[in-house]
């Protein structure tokens, strides 16, 4: 008898040993898709779709599929992959002349080695910005050629993933600093600085986002002083941008709110100046506060840039379009938007893995 | 003025408001160099105000603080200089939960006294292992208890090499049995002779390190005195009130 009987004299005569935890129970399969009454319900239903679906499936996308050929071996029953064959460097690399197709591929492959570079946060060293910053620098003159005897190529004929993957980098790399500008702006202390942020943030948040790409593609070069004509590309660019900037700069907002303010008080107290308190200690915490929103806001900025097929720029999306109009094919729309639907899930999925995975990491505050 | 003759820090009749409160009226106390000050006093009579002032994270309107002779003006450089000479410990620790305890006490090191990182590390050891807890360098701030992350505080203020520490209720967000060990830590430092400025209820702590106690009420200094004089024989009323309710 060890424990305390109630409202009664009690000491302690034998402690109790310390017992390795009992193993965890698992629920079992068929207690998971059987237990109860819903459960069984849900899982007969998914098993009805799953055996309705499954067999059209197959039949359409494998049995009856055409594989290879030109476009009359399509417009049968099946799938036409025969399609997606001949035409995927088109929707990849759009109208970009197609013996230089290497430079376009080349760039994509070095984002995604420097992005696979960069993902854990003990690489988010000065030397990571400088390396992006070259490799902005470096996929530039690769595209637009013309130096090192590229044979140059102008931007009306850059397309596909190149653009999109070039429109997201850009847009992310420019918006982020931006939108943390606006943050701190808008928390500012001083009036015209937080007056300024909060009219941008909010002008940019109570328009559409097509609207801030005709503005940028039409208004923007009457605006501008004579002869300085602004790319075509870097005026969507440009919209993509401060849309990007106003949206990250409310979630930070919302991430900066949530850090006490005792956290820049015991930096200022320990002599770091205003920014280094920013910097080091507050935004860290800030973001580490509003990872699942910034996610949200970064996957919705990747997909918003095929809204520029809007303003006649050739990204992914209208590459896959234009790929349709070919009159030599039956026009397989499953297969093209299909085909570029997966581009941007698997972009998208490995953003909000990644942010699940960088979550976890005590880096950002997060308690363990 | 010798070296040594000049206080360590000098408060001349300081005022401050927030928005119409007058929250420190004609605040006036001189601490001299290697001596141990304690602030009491009712909750609200201006204490955190006050000691807040004297590294800068509150400005008063009218009077003058002065840290090692360096009057201390907002907006200006001067503000830089007095905070590397003095350390602060908070009430709630206030330790950079994102930060591993070694990079708490290593991160003002580095980027502010420039100390070459290796070196930062030795130090950062050091006052780790004087505040007793070297064995928890690597872990972060979540990770500990209330009464290691204050020593942690503490140790990252010291790395700095401070002239004068000013704590702010240090021990009263400590559970009963974690007050000791941090009170501990503060004993040894004014042992070896650091200028102390501390806002504390510890009256046995007081009465231990303190040369002077300082008893203030609604934002002004009621009563001054060495420990002896000021717990056997306070002179003035709201004292004798004060002292008498925390006696029970
Ligand atoms: N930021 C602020 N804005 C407005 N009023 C404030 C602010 N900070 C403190 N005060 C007021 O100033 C007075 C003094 O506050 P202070 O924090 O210095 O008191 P204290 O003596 O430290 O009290 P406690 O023992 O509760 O910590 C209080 O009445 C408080 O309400
Ligand atoms: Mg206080």
């Amino acid at each position: 008898m060890n424990s305390p009987p109630l409202a009664e004299a009690f000491v302690l005569a034998h402690p109790a040993p310390a017992r390795a935890a009992p193993a965890a129970r698992r629920t079992p399969v068929w207690r998971t898709l059987f237990g109860d009454a819903v459960s069984s319900g849900i899982t007969l239903a998914a098993l009805a779709g799953l055996l309705e679906l499954g067999p059209k499936l197959v039949s359409w996308g494998l049995v009856r599929a055409a594989w290879s050929g030109p476009g009359t071996a399509c417009g049968g029953q099946g799938a036409c992959w025969a399609f997606l064959r001949s035409k995927a460097p088109f929707i990849l690399f759009g109208i970009y002349p197609p013996e230089q197709r290497w430079r376009p591929a080349a760039m994509v492959a070095m984002f995604v080695l420097l992005a696979l570079w960069t993902l854990p946060p003990s690489r988010w060293t000065r030397l990571t910005l400088w390396l992006w910053a070259g490799a902005v620098a470096v996929a530039v003159l690769l595209m637009s050629g013309g130096v090192l005897g590229l044979t140059p190529v102008p931007t009306s004929a850059w397309g596909g993933l190149p653009v999109t993957v070039l429109l997201t980098v850009l847009s992310l790399a420019i918006g982020f600093p931006l939108g943390v500008a606006l943050a701190l702006g808008r928390r500012s202390e001083l009036p015209g600085l937080r007056w300024m942020s909060i009219a941008v943030i909010e002008l940019v948040r109570g328009l559409p986002l097509v609207t801030i790409l005709f503005i940028a593609a039409i208004l923007l070069p009457l605006m501008l002083p004579d002869g300085v004509k602004l790319d075509n590309l870097a005026r969507a660019l440009a919209a993509l941008t401060v849309f990007s900037a106003a949206y990250l700069a409310e979630v930070l907002r919302g991430g900066l709110q949530g850090v006490g303010a005792g956290q820049a008080e015991a930096g200022r107290a320990l002599g770091l100046s205003w920014w280094a308190t920013t910097r080091l200690i507050v935004l860290p915490q800030a973001v580490g506060n509003v990872i699942p929103a910034l996610t949200n806001t970064v996957v919705v900025i990747v997909k918003n840039t095929s809204l520029v097929l809007l303003v006649g720029l050739f990204d992914l999306l209208s590459a896959g379009r234009a790929a349709l109009t070919d009159p030599k094919w039956p026009g397989p729309y499953m297969e093209t938007y299909g085909f570029v639907a997966l581009i941007y899930f698997v972009i998208c999925f490995s953003i909000s893995r990644y942010a699940l995975w960088l979550e976890r990491r005590p880096a950002f505050g997060a308690s363990s | 003025m010798t070296e040594t003759a000049t206080p360590a820090v000098e408060i001349n009749a300081l005022n401050k408001w927030y928005g119409a409160y007058h929250a420190l009226r004609d605040v006036s106390l001189s601490v001299g160099r290697g001596e141990r000050v304690v602030i009491c006093g009712p909750s609200g009579s201006g204490k955190s105000t006050l000691i807040r002032c004297v590294n800068g994270l509150e400005t008063a309107e009218e009077g003058q603080v002065l840290v090692q002779g360096v009057e201390l003006k907002s907006g200006d450089r001067s503000i830089d200089m007095v905070r590397r000479s003095v350390g602060m410990v908070f009430q709630s620790f206030n330790l950079f939960p994102h930060k591993t305890v070694l990079e708490n006490c290593t991160l003002a090191q580095v980027r502010v006294a420039k100390v070459p990182p290796e070196e930062a590390r030795d130090r950062a050891m050091y006052y780790l292992e004087k505040v007793r807890i070297p064995d928890q360098a690597g872990k972060y701030p979540g990770q500990l208890s209330g009464g290691q992350q204050q020593r942690v505080a503490i140790a990252r203020a010291l790395c700095m090499d401070p002239k004068v520490m000013l704590f702010d209720e240090p021990t009263s967000a400590l559970d009963m049995e974690m007050v000791g060990e941090v009170l501990e830590i503060m004993v040894a430092l004014a042992e070896e002779g650091m200028t102390m400025l501390c806002v504390t209820h510890e009256m046995g702590f007081a009465r231990r390190v303190a040369d002077r106690i300082v008893f203030m009420d609604a934002g002004q200094i009621v009563e001054m005195a060495a420990p002896e004089a000021f717990f056997e024989s306070p002179q003035h009323a709201r004292t004798q009130a004060f002292l008498g309710r925390i006696a029970h």
